[in-house]
This record gives structure tokens, sequence and C-alpha cells, in this order.
């Protein structure tokens, strides 16, 4: 039973294969060991780093000398950019510095919600799938974006839930429910999450895992939170697999009705 | 030579390559990545790839991020 669901818990992306669905941030955390102690706990393999300069006024400390590479898988994103060329620029520099061809590609389109500009999405997933990139794309949850971006040849599609570090859930679950059926690269809800119970339902919707940061890393107990995303990945995985019950208007009780004193 | 690194001037001495502006800036290849000009200089090209007046060099580093 333990090695089935260990295997229930693992997700192939590409050519990579990974022991978790839940993938899970670095930012936002108020110190290096609570982050440390969160990527523990939420059971993670895939983690997401962003790109920055370096700081050339001091010698500032690396959260790599924090992450254990024997354990996490690195995922650098192109959190941030807004034009194509940014976003090629910063996908190559963190091959290079991670030695991975996995990208989290996100090209923004707004300050304000932080969603995706389409458009130099689908732009910079064709020219990074010809340099050999593991592309997992931020997207809207569109399905013609989700179905443009598999017949380019990502690994992967990342519909938003919400806007990024809003909590606000899963606004469409029609959508995500339509672009579950559309492609057949997994289905990654990235952004949007705010709770154990949002990470459970999109699982319970058939996606194949949920990405996340803010939800973990600004709750008041970022390490406890951890732990309930894990729980609810794995909770809303089984409870999809196990096949819910059909949703009726009346009730239908529970025990017996042959047998009552009356 | 004048160069920009990071979007700051900096003068470094004529002949040096890319190992040669990490050392001065105390910067470790390890984890990082240079940028010339806007094109990637992989690690192996960091001691054959001389700098040149008014090159423009990034250094970029990974940090946290979601």
């Amino acid at each position: 039973m333990s090695v089935a669901l260990a295997n229930e818990n693992s997700i192939q992306i590409g050519k990579y294969t990974f022991s978790s669905r839940l993938m899970v941030g670095t930012g936002k955390y108020a110190s290096n060991e609570e982050m440390v102690a969160a990527l523990d706990a939420s059971g993670a393999e895939v983690v997401t780093v962003a790109v920055r300069r370096v700081n050339l006024d001091r010698t500032g400390d690396s959260i790599l000398n924090h992450i254990d590479l024997n354990k996490y898988s690195l995922l650098p994103n192109t959190a941030g950019c807004y034009t194509l060329e940014d976003t090629l620029r910063t996908a190559r520099l963190g091959r290079e510095a991670l030695e991975t061809d996995l990208i989290k590609l996100e090209v923004l389109g707004d300050e304000k919600t932080l969603f995706p500009d389409n458009e130099a999405t689908l732009e910079a997933a064709r020219i990074l799938v010809k340099e050999g990139f593991t592309i997992m794309p931020y997207t809207s949850d569109d399905p013609i974006m989700a179905r443009k971006l598999e017949d380019i040849g990502c690994a992967a599609i990342m519909p938003l839930a919400s806007p990024i570090g809003s909590g606000l859930g899963i606004t469409n679950p029609y959508n995500i429910s339509i672009i579950l059926e559309t492609v057949k690269v997994p289905v990654i809800i990235d952004a949007g999450v705010g709770t154990a119970s949002d990470a459970a339902a999109a699982m319970e919707l058939g996606c194949d895992g949920v990405l996340m940061n803010t939800a973990i890393a600004t709750a008041d107990d970022p390490v406890k939170m951890a732990r309930a995303m894990r729980l609810g990945v794995e909770a809303g995985r089984l409870a999809k697999a196990a096949g819910r019950m059909p949703k009726k208007l009346y009730a239908t009780a529970s025990s017996p009705t042959d047998g009552l004193l009356t | 030579m004048d160069i920009t690194v990071n979007g700051k001037a900096k003068d470094i001495p004529y002949g040096s390559t890319i190992e040669t502006l990490l050392m001065i800036l105390d910067i470790s290849p390890n984890g990082i990545a240079v940028e010339m000009n806007k094109q990637v200089i992989p690690k192996t090209r960091h001691n054959v790839t001389f700098l040149r007046d008014e090159d423009d060099i990034e250094i970029i580093q990974m940090v946290g991020g979601g």
C-alpha cells in the first residue's frame, strides 16, 4: 500500500519524475531556517527559485547554501519578466547557473494583476523549446492557451487558480476542468492557492499537481501550513482516485429504515 | 578599461577575462551565471573570454522566489 501511494504521489514532467505533486517556492520567508523547515514539511521535491543580479556591494549568502540539492530539484523561474527579451535572457541565465533545462516560464502582462502576457508566453515557449528547455509555463486558465502551449511542446501546463499571491483559491474550476480534458501533459495549478482545501480542490478536479509559495510562506506558521498543503494535495489526489459520490438535492438516510422501534 | 557590471560602471585592468572579473569582485563561480552583451558565457569559457572596453556584463545568482 505504501509503495502504491508513493507512486501515486510521483509526477512525470517531460523526461523527469518527481516524488511529490506539491511544488513550492522559496520566496517571502522570514528566514532561511524557516524556509528549510517549511520545504521539509511540504514533502516537495521541486523547489522554485528566481534569477536576480548579484549585489556587488556586499557578499550575500546564497540561497543555494541552504537547499539540499540531493533532496530537492531546483526549478528556476522567469518571474518578474515583462518582455520577451528579458524572459529569454533570464531563462538562459537560470539554465547556466543551475545546469538544468527545467524552466518555469512566466511572462507577465500587468503589474497590478500579474496576469500572464499570453502572446509573449507562446513566443518565448516556441524559442525555448527549440533550445532544449523543459518548459512549465504559467498561463491564464484558458483551455485554448493550454492547447497551444502543449502543441508547441511544453512539458506541463500551469494555469493560475487566481492572481499570484492573492490566496483566492480556484476562481474558475470549470475552465480548469476543460483544460484537463483538453491537454495530455500534466496540469499543475500555479498561483492563487490560499489554504489546504484549495490544494485539495485542485487535485479533486483532477489536476496533476499544485505549485505555491505565498500561501505557505506568509501563513502565521509556515511549517504547519506546508504540512497541511502536503496533506491537502494527497487527500485531494486520493479522493479523485476514489471517485466521489454523486451530489443529491435531498437527504438519504445512512442508517437502515428496517427494524425501527415504531 | 571601463565596463558595466550589473548596471554600474566599473574600471578593470586591460587583459581581464570574466574569470579575472569574478575574482576582482570576490564572486564564487558556483551557482551564478554571467552574461556579456546579452549573451550567456558558459562557465567553461570564463577563463578564455576577454573583456573589452564598454562591455556590458550581468552577473546573476539564484534568490528565493515562487
